[in-house]
């Protein structure tokens, strides 16, 4: 059976035979670099066509229908006109800070990439430290955003840049005392061991009420964290016009607009991983028959499965509720979902202890 | 209050006060200068209590400029139409924003269009037109060549 | 005013200008407010980017023509404010509008405020941040428009009602489509109390903020659904009954929180009054003339003639000075809007930008009714 394991075997083997260890090496990084663009351009694409025809459904619309087949060529028109549109710079700004804050949230987005786990021995960067590496990295984007909120000369943006300070900062929290939950039953912060734990079950369903617990605090943390609706007060149109980007135009809108799908994409991955085992296929303790039939399906399908379900869930939210305050966000925050979360760890300490979960 | 017990009860206050009980409602027409008694009285007398001021508007007369209230009591039901004859050169009335709030944005709208001046109101100043507009759209010898096209 | 003056230049205060193009105002309105943190400190409308000073050109239009423009103020409830003027011109000839006429006026008003109550209720869910509401409440008003433009050739600006009566008799469909729609119409109301009204966070939102006492909201000559939920009699439907109002059997419904959640509940409640007046009419129209006999050319007698009627934004009155003239004298519209607006800042002072957004969309501001 042909598999993207054995695909990037066979291409490691093959380079090795011939060239000194730092060129395979250096050939090996531009391929993954390559990939992850690649990987960013066409979810850049996918995820907006989706977001557009989940929205029609929502709100009885056609959606996109005109360019290409159903309108699937429509995000790539729209590329287009953002490549060529003229990205304005403000005449107040400061001009560095404007230009740099995109790439910041950009190159966080790609950072985040890194331990991801796609399907089995598919993984840019083996790291044993994966889950820690990806709550601290994917925090830096919030600098991005300051950056760009305070650059811009604005104050609709500057007021979203310090929503989303204050928004992003609280729910990194909550969203890392869910994910530890998850830690502390596995026993290690290595992608590949929390999913190799999932062998016979994903957590969400061995490890019964707290994962649940934790499962849905994080769902609401990283929609806050990723300003998605009814979380989106930095970018609130209906008060701030744009918030933080309301001065970008052209690509430099692209790159937000393009990081902030990303962005739900990583988050949305962390937790396929995380409660539902990642490209680990549905296995039920020791019906070996059944997840026998289960594995006939390729990891990287119930991978990415996983996670536009879990998009799906997301947008669905967006297209359904109204907005938060920006008081009611922060007392969400910091009444109730963080000592919630600090009870379902402890919680969870003691059924990891007791052994009271499904092995 | 009927219509009679409402002449009395203002004659009481404006002796001055001339009425007209043609129309629908009492029309009560005074001088500029007894507005504002007559207004607080109409608002603070408790038989009275007109608490709504639910229409103000200027009119130009060409010899004059009168301000018409149109006053109606929430608790009573009964509505009485007030006039106030101000000079045409130096239109000047007092502002009753002090005492129906609603005449804050109301009458900066009256004095916007018909340059009407009032006494003590909080901000006069244009509310629909530029700062820099001259003249007052709403008076008859407003003259705008450009905009306004005669039938 | 009771108020301190706010000093917009002190450290730490922030001057931000709402609009005039900017998706809140729903439409070309500017506000300028000022703040703290995110705390609104002062509201201050800036008017005027629609003026265009209707009340002068009705000076130079006759009596039939200048219905015509007061559909362009409140283009939401044009039926209504064509009404108001149509009374007004009636009352000066005296004119004896055939009871056909009355009902399908009624009839049109009611249908009106139910359309501009949707398109309200989907504007202030769109405010709030929910933007699926928008376009279900298009669906059921695009119903109304078809409707309306089968009856009165128009969907927007109708200019159906004229001095006497109305333009032309109802179309042979009309009582058809809506009974059929009223019967739609119902089920969907429940659908938006599930979707909005009972949900958490819009309920947050909204209740406890914006809040106006009765006492104020009468001071700032709030009218419409804004007075109702201080729990104040001002239903003008109810106060000075126009065309047949008194004869129908319907509830003046009334909140009193006045906060904005009460403007919410109240606006839903009488959504489903109207639709219970307009189940009372649509089997009863009587037969007859739609249009009283009328003069070609109106000359109103030399006096003064004001009506008042209900829009769905509250009191729209229309004053007509007549000198015995082909044209009004001077006219004077009392527009629901631009008072409702006076209250803007009471209410959002110390609340959050946010909230202020929440409170405009309460408010149901049509910006053409403010600036006129």
């Amino acid at each position: 059976m042909i598999s993207i394991e054995h695909i990037s075997q066979s291409l490691h083997e093959a380079l090795s035979a011939s060239l000194n260890s730092t060129l395979v090496l250096l050939i090996e990084m531009v391929i993954a670099g390559v990939l992850v663009i690649a990987l960013f351009a066409v979810l850049g694409l996918v995820l907006v066509f989706m977001e557009r025809k989940v929205s029609a459904y929502i709100q009885i619309r056609l959606g996109p229908n005109r360019v290409g087949y159903q309108g699937f060529a429509q995000t790539a028109a729209d590329t287009l006109k953002l490549l060529i549109k003229e990205g304005l710079t403000p005449d107040g700004a400061d001009k560095f800070l404007f230009n740099l804050a995109p790439l910041v949230v950009m190159v966080v987005a790609m950072l985040i990439m890194a331990p991801i786990a796609f399907t089995k021995g598919f993984q840019l960067w083996d790291i044993n430290i994966g889950v820690l590496y990806v709550s601290a990295v994917s925090s830096i984007s919030v600098i991005g955003i300051l950056m760009a909120g305070w650059a811009s000369n604005n104050k609709y943006s500057m007021l979203g840049a310090m929503r989303s300070g204050a928004q992003i900062v609280s729910y990194e929290l909550s969203a890392g005392l869910s994910v530890i939950t998850i830690v502390i039953l596995v026993g290690s912060l290595s992608i590949n061991d929390i999913i190799a734990s999932q062998q016979n079950g994903w957590w969400i369903f061995k490890g019964h009420i707290p994962v649940m617990i934790s499962f849905i605090i994080f769902v609401i943390a990283v929609t806050a964290e990723t300003n998605r609706a009814p979380f989106d007060l930095a970018e609130a149109e209906s008060e701030l016009t744009a918030g933080f980007h309301t001065e970008y135009s052209g690509m430099r809108f692209a790159f937000f607009f393009l990081a902030e799908y990303v962005n739900i994409f990583v988050v949305c991955a962390i937790g396929a991983t995380l409660f539902f085992g990642g490209w680990m296929p549905f296995h039920i303790g020791s019906w070996e028959a059944f997840n026998h039939v289960m594995d006939f399906i390729p990891g990287i399908v119930w991978f990415f499965g996983k996670i536009f379900s879990l998009i799906f869930l997301i947008m669905w939210f967006r297209w359904t509720f109204p907005r938060l305050r920006i008081d009611q966000l922060l007392n969400l925050e910091w009444k109730y979902l963080l000592p919630i979360a600090m009870f379902n760890l402890l919680l969870t300490t003691l059924m990891a202890i007791t052994g009271f979960y499904f092995k | 209050m009927t219509k009679e017990e409402l002449k009395n009860k203002i004659s009481d206050i404006i002796p001055a006060a001339t009425f007209d009980e043609a129309g629908e409602w009492l029309n009560v027409s005074i001088d500029a200068i007894d507005w504002f008694p007559l207004a607080w009285q109409l608002r603070a007398n408790a038989e009275l209590d007109f608490e709504f001021l639910f229409n103000i508007t200027a009119v130009d007369w060409k010899t004059h400029i009168t301000m018409v209230y149109h006053l109606r009591s929430v608790k009573y039901g009964h509505i009485i139409v007030v006039k106030a004859k101000c000079d045409r050169t130096k239109t000047e009335i007092e502002s009753v924003s002090k005492i129906w709030k609603t005449a804050d944005l109301n009458e900066r709208e009256a004095y916007d269009l018909m340059g009407v001046k009032f006494l003590n109101h909080p901000d006069l100043r244009r509310l629909f037109l530029t700062d820099d507009w001259e003249g007052y759209p709403l008076r008859k010898d407003y003259v705008d060549e450009v905009n306004i096209v005669k039938l | 005013m009771q108020y301190e003056e706010v000093a917009t230049t002190e450290e730490g205060n922030l001057v931000i200008n709402v609009g005039p193009q900017h998706p809140a105002t729903h439409g070309v309105m500017h506000l300028v407010i000022t703040l703290n943190g995110e705390t609104i400190l002062k509201v201050e409308p800036h008017l005027g980017y629609i003026h265009r000073s209707i009340e002068k050109m009705c000076e130079s239009l006759s009596y039939r023509q200048f219905i015509y423009s007061t559909s362009r103020m409140d283009y939401l409830s044009a039926h209504i404010n064509n009404h108001g003027c149509a009374l007004a011109v009636e009352k000066g000839l005296q004119i004896e509008v055939p009871e056909r006429a009355k009902v399908i006026r009624v009839l049109m008003d009611e249908l009106t405020r139910v359309a501009s109550h949707v398109l309200w209720w989907g504007a202030m869910a769109m405010d709030v941040g929910a933007l699926t509401p928008f376009f279900h409440a298009f669906r059921e008003r695009e119903l109304i428009n078809d409707i309306m433009e089968e009856t009165c050739g128009a969907r927007l600006t109708m200019n159906y009602m004229v001095p006497g009566g109305v333009m032309a008799d109802l179309h042979p469909d009309f009582v058809r489509k809506v009974k059929d729609f009223v019967a739609f119409f119902r089920t969907k109301i429940d659908e938006y109390d599930t979707l909005i009204t009972h949900n958490v966070i819009f309920q947050g939102r909204m209740k406890g903020v914006g809040v106006i006492s009765a006492a104020d909201a009468v001071s700032y000559g709030c009218t419409g659904p804004v007075l109702r939920a201080c729990g104040v009699k001002c239903d003008i439907r109810k106060l000075s009954p126009y065309d047949g109002y008194e004869k129908l059997n319907f509830e003046e419904p009334l909140e009193t929180a006045g906060d904005s959640y009460a403007r919410y509940l109240q606006r839903m409640r009488e959504l489903r009054e109207s639709l219970s007046i307009i189940d009372q009419l649509i089997d009863n129209i009587p037969e007859g003339d739609f249009q009283a006999k009328t003069k070609a050319v109106l000359k109103l007698p030399k006096g003064e003639f004001y009506s008042r009627v209900e829009t769905a934004r509250g009191e729209f009155g229309v004053y007509i000075i007549s000198e015995g003239g082909l044209t009004p004298y001077r006219i004077h519209f009392r527009s629901p809007g631009f008072n409702n607006l006076a209250a803007l800042d009471h209410m959002a002072r110390g609340q959050k930008i946010g909230d202020l957004v929440a409170i405009m969309g309460t408010l149901d501001l049509v910006i053409p009714d403010i600036d006129r």
